[in-house]
């Protein structure tokens, strides 16, 4: 009757148990607070929204553990952390904290061009962004208990979270509709580990959750990733760089359970205030896209 | 056989694919509407305040509460939460079960584990121990009333009971391959 700890069930566990919820970015113990007040399933705790990311320009790098600490006293609700790519430091210094989930984060500079975390030699989990497939499973392979669009972060324009969800999940339809033979090809074609490849035909679904991040700014963004298929949602700066958070973080989690819903959601959409300005993904130069870090 | 899931936030597709292996057809319930007919009732693991707060905005808790008196319902980690009446904190609670809970006992997500515990009340369940799997799980701290304890870890700690109709468990059977939790949980509803 031994306990195992840190098991990949366990850690692909926690990310089963915030399924069809919302993550809410925030810099502060009172975001935090009006993010678990609206029914948030979890935070992830940071100095800097992306949107202030990208306009303070400069190295971005893990928050003070002092904040997140801070941060973890506040609420009950489980508390993530993010960590530059391939910076397994940081992701020690993080996972020492007890934080519960630790996001390897193209929104931070990368520390290592070539390479992403052994995520297999941490307890804590890891959630990691992709844009297609053949990422997702890559990060799969290396230990990642939980996926996540990249989108484009800090813009609050949906179409790259879009681009990215329709991918991963056109990308497994295609799989699914493979004979048994071309899976080694198909393996190689988008540089994933064979097992992986096997594993997620068969299930017809990725082997870990994957929510939808980057760009979430309303209720209706919210539902579209939701009925595209994913199987929750990250929300970074479309909350806090709105006219009114807290009711903007609730609206979004109603949005998100009651997905297919249009009554209800036409319902918590009114009202609402300013959504956040925003930058259209397609005026940004190609030099500052986010999405386009990870190997 | 009509069993409802309450599928606000967590992982209730886990439950629907255990009841579906078991031959019975799940019902989704997100609105009052959706618990006519039933004659089940499964609250599934997630965050105990998202999935309280939705059931409050959507005027789930009185009819979830009514449903309970006559009913079977069994409620995992987050649903075990939902049905005591104590989780040491304020958030919305059905209130159906004298049980008192305390949420995250057993530490944050490095603390969570799998562990192996013999069950005498399910089938071949002493020979056969059952898969535990625990993610920042809660602990019923204490049983009154009419409650009864239903499974211990080995300290003693308490981590199921059952009061009548009404089954709650801090661990989740529907994370395993193992269906004789809900086989049992589908005895209890013929009951």
């Amino acid at each position: 009757m031994e306990q195992q700890v840190a098991t990949f069930k366990v850690k692909k566990g926690l990310a089963q148990m915030l399924k069809g919820g919302v993550i809410m970015d925030v810099v502060t113990p009172d975001h935090a607070k009006i993010a678990e007040d609206a029914g948030a399933v979890a935070v992830m705790a940071l100095e800097r929204v992306p949107a202030d990311i990208r306009a303070h320009g400069g190295v971005a790098r893990m928050s003070d553990p002092e904040l997140i600490m801070q941060i973890m006293d506040a609420v009950s609700i489980p508390v993530m952390a993010k960590c530059r790519i391939g910076h397994f430091v940081e992701a020690q210094i993080l996972e020492s904290l007890g934080v519960d989930y630790l996001d390897e984060s193209e929104v931070l500079t990368p520390a290592d061009e070539a390479h992403h975390i052994n995520k297999h030699n941490f307890k804590v989990p890891f959630v990691c962004g992709c844009r297609n497939l053949g990422e997702a499973l890559r990060r799969i392979g290396e230990g990642a208990a939980m996926m996540r669009t990249k989108g484009e972060a800090g813009t609050g324009d949906v179409v790259e979270a879009v681009r990215h969800a329709r991918t991963v999940l056109g990308d497994i339809k295609r799989l699914q509709n493979m004979p048994e033979e071309e899976l080694m090809s198909f393996a190689k074609e988008i540089s994933a580990p064979y097992d992986l490849v096997k594993e997620t035909r068969d299930l017809g679904r990725l082997p870990v959750v994957n929510f939808a991040a980057g760009g979430i700014a309303t209720p209706a963004d919210a539902g579209l990733m939701m009925q595209l298929g994913v199987d929750g949602v990250f929300v970074g700066s479309g909350i806090f760089k709105s006219g009114d958070p807290a009711k903007r973080a609730q609206a979004i989690v109603r949005a998100t359970t009651h997905y297919n819903d249009p009554a209800i959601l036409a319902e918590v959409s009114r009202n609402l205030g300013d959504a956040m300005v925003g930058r259209q993904v397609t005026d940004i130069p190609e030099a500052e896209l986010i999405a386009t870090r990870g190997w | 056989m009509n069993i409802g899931v309450l599928s606000l936030q967590g992982d209730f597709i886990e439950h629907y694919q255990v009841l579906q292996a078991l031959g019975v057809t799940p019902r989704m319930v997100r609105l009052p509407k959706d618990l006519e007919g039933l004659q089940g009732l499964i609250l599934p693991g997630g965050e105990s305040t998202t999935i309280g707060k939705l059931a409050t905005a959507f005027d789930l808790m009185e009819p979830i509460r009514q449903f309970g008196k006559s009913h079977a319902i069994w409620g995992t980690c987050a649903g075990a939460i939902l049905l005591s009446k104590d989780a040491e904190r304020d958030q919305p609670l059905l209130n159906l079960m004298d049980i008192t809970v305390a949420r995250n006992a057993f530490g944050r997500q490095v603390d969570s584990f799998e562990v192996d515990l013999p069950a005498s009340f399910l089938q071949d369940g002493l020979e056969m121990p059952f898969h535990a799997v625990f993610i920042r799980a809660p602990i019923i701290r204490s049983v009154t009333g009419e409650a009864e304890i239903l499974l211990t870890l080995p300290d003693g700690q308490i981590i199921a009971a059952q009061q009548g109709n009404l089954l709650a468990t801090s661990f989740h059977p529907e994370l395993t391959d193992d269906y004789r939790f809900h086989q049992y949980f589908l005895e209890l509803v013929r009951s």
